[in-house]
């Protein structure tokens, strides 16, 4: 039996199972649903990570590769391409991949770290058309920095957090023409320092207190239709000015992904790093979206310790 | 005097440069020097793509290995056109030796 398995080998999963390691756990597993341990750094390519943890302005895939260099100095096992499909109170976890079929897997211990996902199309009620060349921010970025593919050539971003930010950057590299960049709230979502080196370093428009109000097109996205809302975000009428363009992409917020610990009536508390199960702890964005990843690290590394803490008090009892 | 947010950590602290380099506004000694040096000669540190064949994904990301000059961006993009890595390639590996002759090289910021 594993004393630790980690749901997520993102940055909360690695930094929560090298903290487990380093408090004294030896048999941990990592399960992780991607071909690659790192999650969402892999495709962070642009600098600004690592500045308070190492003390370096690192670019995302140097901080993921850190922690994958330091894991390597371990037994930390890892089941990569392995999706884990259920927990339950009793610390079991279902898992299903190449490396052992469908399983069932007990532990001492868990930890979730899958992180977050966009908010997208769906949840934002934009009224108009659904044509192809809407995405999140965060599919442009894989398709972009990964998949190396361009998602469109004219570009509105809806939203102004980070991911959202990094993008309108990355597609002007890249050749496309941001236009402009759509902010519901009077003050931009993401962190300033993004506002300045994406946004007005390339002269990309930020319209706050503006939103879409409506999409054209058929097939493609042709217009995207921007108007000033009031204090209370509703659109005011006769403010909206069309904007041609072939791509849309949302940045509007990130919601952690707790679906695991929720179908198991698990019940968590974004302040704390234990949840209602014993020997069941949840960090990183999965408990809270955090700004940038050192934080997340650091909260990992709680989450390891508390894990390992949690097993060996276990072990005297025994 | 010119207004400036700072760029260097996430706080983003509004700087006011004075003529002679002198700042105000900054919480620690490396967003002195960024107000001084943002002033008169505008750095960044640019990250991109290039493609790769053999690995696992077709694009290896690089950076430029430390600040270049903000006005030498676009042309330091348009090096990365033509450049074919084969797998496998080093964290660090030397994509481009010199960008725009100013001896900062372009180089991968992982293995693959």
């Amino acid at each position: 039996m594993h004393e630790l398995i980690v749901i997520g080998g993102g940055p909360a999963g690695l930094a929560a199972a090298y903290g487990a390691w380093r408090d004294g756990l030896r048999k941990i597993l990592i399960i992780e649903r991607d071909k690659e341990l790192g999650g969402i750094l892999n495709q962070c390519i642009h600098t600004g990570f690592g500045l308070e943890y190492f003390k370096e302005e690192l670019t995302g895939p140097e901080y993921a590769g850190r922690f994958i260099k330091l894991l390597q100095t371990t037994q930390i096992e890892t089941a990569l391409d392995t999706m884990a499909l259920k927990i339950t109170r009793s610390r079991e976890v279902h898992a299903s991949g190449k490396q052992f079929g469908y399983a069932v897997l007990p532990a001492k211990s868990v930890i979730l770290a899958m992180g977050c996902r966009e908010r997208a199309l769906g949840s934002l009620g934009i009224p108009g058309t659904r044509p192809a060349g809407i995405f999140t921010a965060g599919t442009a970025q894989r398709y972009i920095n990964i998949e190396g593919f361009m998602p469109g050539k004219r570009v509105v971003i809806l939203g102004s957090g980070d991911v959202g930010l990094i993008m309108a950057r990355r597609m002007t590299l890249e050749g496309a023409e941001v236009l402009a960049c759509v902010e519901i709230m009077p003050k931009p979502g993401g962190l300033l320092r993004n506002v300045v080196q994406c946004l007005h370093d390339f002269n990309i428009p930020l319209y706050l207190s503006h939103t879409i109000t409506e999409i054209r097109g058929s097939k493609r996205v042709e217009q995207a239709v921007v108007s000033k809302v009031d204090e209370k975000r509703q659109a005011v009428k006769g403010t909206g000015f069309a904007v041609d363009c072939d791509t849309i992409l949302l940045s509007a917020g990130l919601i952690p992904e707790i679906e695991l610990p929720t179908a198991a009536g698990i019940k968590i508390d974004p302040k704390n790093i234990e949840t209602s199960a014993p020997g069941v702890f949840i960090c990183g964005n999965a408990l809270r979206v955090h700004d940038i990843v050192d934080n997340v690290t650091t909260e990992a590394l709680r989450a390891g310790s508390a894990a390992a803490a949690f097993v060996l008090s276990e072990k005297i009892h025994d | 005097m010119t207004n400036i947010i700072c760029i260097i950590c996430p706080k983003g602290c509004n700087l006011i440069v004075s003529e002679n380099g002198g700042t105000i506004g900054h919480s620690c000694a490396r967003g002195e020097i960024y107000g001084r040096e943002e002033r008169i000669n505008p750095v960044r540190i640019v990250t991109s793509t290039v493609k790769i064949s053999g690995a696992v994904h077709s694009r290896i990301p690089v950076k430029t290995k430390t600040h270049i000059p903000k006005h030498l961006i676009s042309d330091a993009m348009r090096l990365l056109d033509d450049v074919e890595l084969t797998a496998p390639v080093d964290e660090g590996f030397t994509v481009i030796a010199d960008i725009c002759g100013t001896g900062i090289p372009w180089v991968t910021t992982r293995g693959m």
